[in-house]
């Protein structure tokens, strides 16, 4: 019988879907719950809209449930958000306390009765508080390892009632006396941010993007945002231009009731007036197609950020088969194999100068765009997160 | 001969991998040497045996996570080279290898002013691995089988048969080469795939080999027919 597993064969590693039917028939029957705060939206979410079909086609009772919350929740969970991943944002009594009767309320309305319960980062995490038999499980997407004191001790209280928690990267764990496992996030590759795109289809949304396909593209997708370094990546375009002629696709959201991302697009718009091969593009949120077309007609692919949670724009872009030059920021460098995929750069100068090594070796950015779809296809395919979910469900036990 | 057909069937295990951190991290090379002999036995194959399943196809320019370390992040390439080159085949057992880490480490100190530390890299995290066994339900009786099998099938089944038998489970041999010693008793193949050194190379370098091995038989033997 077709699943929706067996629309993964053509593009996942040989012997693949057939390894995961084999190891989902060690879990048959068993409920897999997951839960979060969006149905839309993110990376995370993403993910999920494929991951529990394909669990369900493989005899996992899995269900996906989402927390329904106030405006003023949204607003606490954002300023936690932001704590937690480092920025001085403080919390009152009182939105602990929202936070709290939100978890309550929704406790009362959800059914939390599941073999193995995976909660997502911060939002839903006080539901353990409400557990009655399963392993539960904190998956943790954000970075943890410079959080504020009094969000992270007011977190770490709930996660200490988890089995065990999921980080994606070693450096983004704190100390914690529960089970700490390691997944990297991964992209759906039949997704319409990554499904294989025609030639035409890619030239219209170039020119609909009004970006001419002369001149070689040095590509960065990231938010606007001080953290993703766009001004370090115009350094970076200058210092290639003085060699090589290009131009540079700046790309996109997070603007919209943003006050800092509205004055970093700015500030980008000032530094690229006069120069025509500056494209500085605001997307709309969700513009999938548009990312698609844009990494797939660049030539190299730059990630500059100075913080990051996993960046799997880096990955994405490997999948189309782009070499991809990035600092060591999150989850960059795990993505990367330096010098085989793409490089690993320390500074502007670095960049600029692995950028112009392969502008001047086209032969070297086939190979390493080659190598990278072959990476990506081994380690940051949805296929990989759905075996490491059903590896969990047989490992783990339920108390 | 080849056509024989084995009584006792070879019957495909895979493997997955749920990677745990343990709460050790190293940020000079001293405490690299002092951690590597403190932590449990498993973090050591993790950190040199492991590394393969997770490169499945791709070789990195270091065969183990700590000569990796010591070059990407720390920037010494001097005791990258010596760890590079350390060949866990070598070494019957973990306990020997976890000791020549430590020896090679110690040795490059004691001839170093300094202690070489992260400055703007990461440090080293320590992590171990659970693994989860998998049958397949793929079975070969004939080497024709055996051989079209180990073409398409997963690859860390490849991973499971020739390194975990062999290095974690203690098996004498891995289990591709027994089977074909004991039930199809081709012995020339058996020890030439049991002379293959699954450190040098990725998994696919490995499942080449192997096909390569088997192919070379079955060609002599079609010719004599």
């Amino acid at each position: 019988m077709h699943s929706a597993l067996d629309e993964y064969r053509e593009v996942s590693p040989k012997g693949t879907v057939d390894f995961l039917y084999r190891l989902s028939d060690l879990v048959q029957g068993k409920s897999f719950l997951h839960l979060n705060a969006v149905r839309y939206g993110g990376g995370m979410s993403e993910v999920l809209r494929r991951l529990v079909p394909m669990m369900l086609s493989l005899g996992v009772e899995a269900r996906w449930e989402v927390l329904a919350g106030s405006q003023e929740y949204f607003v606490v969970i954002t300023r936690m958000l932001n704590a937690l991943q480092g920025r001085d944002d403080k919390l009152t009594d009182d939105m602990y306390q929202t936070y709290a009767h939100v978890i309550e309320r929704n406790a009362k309305a959800l059914k939390l009765e599941a073999d193995m319960v995976m909660v997502h980062d911060h939002q839903p995490a006080g539901l353990v508080d409400y557990r009655t038999h399963g392993c539960w499980l904190w998956r943790c997407h954000l970075d943890l390892a410079q959080p504020q004191r009094p969000a992270w001790a007011f977190l770490r209280r709930y996660v200490l009632k988890y089995d065990a928690a999921i980080f994606s990267l070693s450096g983004f764990a704190q100390r914690l006396p529960i089970p700490k496992f390691l997944m990297y996030p991964s992209i759906d590759p039949l997704s319409p941010k990554n499904r294989d795109m025609s030639r035409s289809e890619i030239a219209h949304v170039l020119d609909q993007l009004g970006i001419p396909r002369v001149k070689p593209i040095i590509l960065q997708v990231a938010r606007f945002d001080r953290f993703k370094d766009p001004l370090g990546a115009i350094h970076t375009y200058r210092l290639v231009k003085r060699h090589q002629d290009c131009q540079l696709v700046l790309a996109g959201s997070g603007v919209m009731h943003d006050p800092e991302g509205e004055a970093v697009l700015m500030e980008l718009r000032e530094a690229a007036a006069h120069d025509p091969d500056i494209h500085v593009i605001q997307l709309p949120p969700e513009a999938d197609l548009e990312i698609n077309a844009l990494q797939r007609s660049a030539t190299v692919v730059l990630q500059k950020s100075v913080k990051e949670g996993f960046a799997l724009t880096v990955s994405e872009a490997m999948w189309k088969g782009k070499p991809v030059v990035g600092s060591t920021a999150g989850g960059i460098a795990a993505q990367i194999v330096d010098g085989v995929t793409g490089y690993v750069v320390h500074s502007v100068e670095g960049a600029a100068f692995r950028i112009r090594h392969l502008l001047n070796n086209p032969g070297l950015m086939n190979r390493m765009g080659a190598m990278a779809r072959e990476h990506v296809r081994r380690n940051f395919l949805i296929t990989r997160q759905l075996g490491d979910y059903l590896t969990l469900l047989k490992l783990l036990p339920v108390p | 001969m080849v056509a024989l057909t084995a009584e006792a069937p070879f019957a495909f295990i895979g493997c997955s991998e749920l990677q745990e951190s343990i709460a050790h991290q190293a940020d000079d090379e001293k405490a690299l040497a002092e951690l590597i002999e403190e932590v449990p036995l498993d973090s050591i194959h993790f950190h040199t045996h492991s590394y393969f399943l997770r490169h499945g196809l791709i070789e990195g320019a270091y065969p183990n996570d700590f000569a990796q370390w010591v070059v990407m992040q720390i920037g010494d390439h001097v005791l990258g080279e010596r760890l590079a080159i350390l060949d866990p085949f070598d070494y019957p057992d973990l306990e020997n290898l976890r000791e020549e880490l430590i020896s090679i480490i110690d040795d490059h100190l004691s001839r170093s002013p300094i202690i070489p530390r992260v400055v703007f890299g990461q440090p080293f995290h320590f992590k171990r691995s659970r693994i989860l066994e998998v049958p397949i339900g793929l079975e070969a009786r004939t080497l024709q089988e055996f051989r079209d099998i180990v073409t398409d099938i997963d690859v860390s089944s490849i991973y499971y048969h020739m390194f975990e038998a062999h290095f974690r489970l203690r098996r004498a041999e891995n289990d591709f080469s027994a089977w074909l010693r004991t039930s199809l008793r081709l012995t020339n193949l058996a020890d030439r795939i049991r002379a293959i050194n699954p450190y040098q190379g990725s998994l696919e370098r490995l499942r080449s080999k192997l096909i390569s091995a088997c192919d070379d038989v079955l060609t002599s033997e079609s010719a004599k027919s």
